[in-house]
């Protein structure tokens, strides 16, 4: 049996490339207006809950300030963003991955389970016993599969002036257009943390071997 | 730092990477693709009369936010501030029946529709006013649009870096029942930072397509042998969106 099957290895890299791309687009956009807002509206400094930095070129697409080309590269990777999240959905649950790999048992969310992972991450030993994943990892999967990615659509969505008359409620769910803008954002920073830790726990656990069984499948 | 200089280094190349895909034919039409994918995707979901949320009186901002230009500094323009708009005239041409000459008085005149709504600039930010106006859609009727009639154009007496401000829609948005010709923010005459004495109102677009101090209404079929030929102000200078919903 492979240890990642075709669906999963798809939708991994291609969503790197859309969050890679979605992330730096959006931090140029974000250099447009600094300050971010609860409720439906905010518009000035002293309305604001966060300043937040101005990104330098090196982080952003394209590398100088353009809110036009930066908004074009956003709103096409979007797309395949959103399709693909649909996919993996729809693949976890046809290939029971989600079932048998993602899914935590009462047992695990016991503290002494949860002190024993936390100790063995720590010790970087990265063998598990019987299931795939330890309980950390189904939380940060979970997490960025159920709350992190599929948050991003709907908040993004959220900010959309042209869709919010197909679904008002949407804007009303994230208790209006600057809350969600606010979400989105802390939720992007979400995902990037969570790269950050996936990439480092990579390279922690034998980077070559993971990446190839990444492209290829590899063995379980 | 140096880790620092490795990550900018690999931004670097992805960044220069993506300005090279912008620079070809495929990824550049692919790019503007999307924007058409988006508009052709909330019209499918929504009904194209859909109303926008609208708010209770509680919810209006403090104040109005003025962007973009704030002031109009031409003598024209000055001159009507001091006459306090009596006579400005709103011209209705291009593919009508019955071109139209309008004044304040005529527009006041009409029946009124009232609405809070929620402005979105493109920038991000958000203010919610409440506005006054007749609907668009009863000039155009009032005017009889021809058959070939595509796009309504906007033409201002904004003049913004020297260049004339205008914009541009298609008849859905046109005859949306929230698309209104405001002379009125907050229950008095437009203040003149808001677009004073007309502004559009496109409820379900960004700010750049709700122009200001508003002279006159277009009717075409193709927007090629407006200004640049991109639809707007912003279109032809700096690459935005036609399709504004996004």
């Amino acid at each position: 049996m492979k240890r990642h099957n075709l669906a999963t290895r798809l939708w991994h890299w291609v969503n790197l490339a859309c969050v890679v791309i979605l992330f730096m687009s959006g931090l140029n956009i974000s250099n447009a207006h600094l300050w971010l807002y609860w409720g439906q509206w905010g518009f000035a400094p002293e309305q604001a809950w966060l300043r937040v930095p101005r990104f330098p070129g090196w982080m952003t697409i394209p590398d100088y300030y353009s809110l036009a080309a930066a908004r074009d590269w956003h709103i096409l990777a979007a797309w395949p963003f959103a399709l693909g999240m649909l996919f993996m959905w729809a693949a976890m649950l046809a290939n029971r991955h989600f079932w048998r790999d993602l899914r935590t048992s009462r047992r695990e969310w016991k503290p002494a389970a949860i002190r024993h992972d936390i100790i063995q991450h720590l010790k970087l030993n990265f063998d598990h016993e019987g299931s795939k994943y330890n309980f950390l990892q189904k939380l940060a999967y979970g997490l960025v599969l159920g709350i992190l990615l599929p948050g991003m659509i709907f908040s993004g969505l959220a900010i959309s002036p042209g869709f919010e008359a197909a679904a008002p409620w949407l804007v009303d769910g994230f208790g209006g257009r600057q809350s969600a803008r606010s979400i989105h954002f802390i939720f992007a920073w979400g995902i990037f943390a969570f790269f950050v830790v996936h990439v480092v726990l990579v390279l922690l656990s034998g980077p070559v071997r993971q990446i190839r069984d990444m492209i290829t499948g590899g063995r379980l | 730092m140096k880790r620092r200089a490795v990550m900018a280094g690999i931004g670097a190349l992805f960044v220069g990477a993506c300005s090279k895909v912008a620079d070809t034919k495929i990824g550049a039409s692919l790019l503007d693709a999307a924007e058409d994918w988006h508009r052709k995707a909330h019209r499918a979901l929504a009904d194209r009369y859909a109303l926008v949320r609208e708010y209770s009186k509680a919810d209006i901002s403090p104040y109005f936010r003025g962007n973009g230009s704030i002031n109009v500094e031409t003598d024209a323009y000055q001159r009507h501030v001091s006459e306090g708009f009596d006579n400005w005239r709103l011209e209705v041409g291009g593919l009508v029946r019955n071109p139209m000459s309008l004044s304040l008085e005529n527009i006041r005149k009409l029946p009124q529709r009232t609405q809070i709504t929620r402005h979105d600039c493109v920038e991000g930010w958000s203010a919610i006013g409440e506005w006054t106006g007749p609907q668009l859609s009863l000039i155009l009727e009032a005017a009889g649009i021809s058959e070939d009639a595509k796009f309504i154009v906007f033409r201002c007496a904004d003049n913004l870096n020297g260049a004339e401000y205008y914009e541009s829609i298609d008849l859905v948005d046109a005859m949306h029942p929230q698309t209104i010709i405001a002379h009125q923010l907050n229950g008095e005459n437009l203040p003149v930072k808001n677009g004073a004495p007309l502004r559009m109102r496109i409820e379900k677009q960004l700010g750049y397509k709700h122009p200001k101090y508003l002279t006159a209404i277009e009717v075409v079929s193709s927007l090629d042998a407006i200004g640049l030929g991109k639809g707007g102000y912003w279109e032809d200078r700096a690459g935005y969106q036609w399709y504004a919903g996004i």
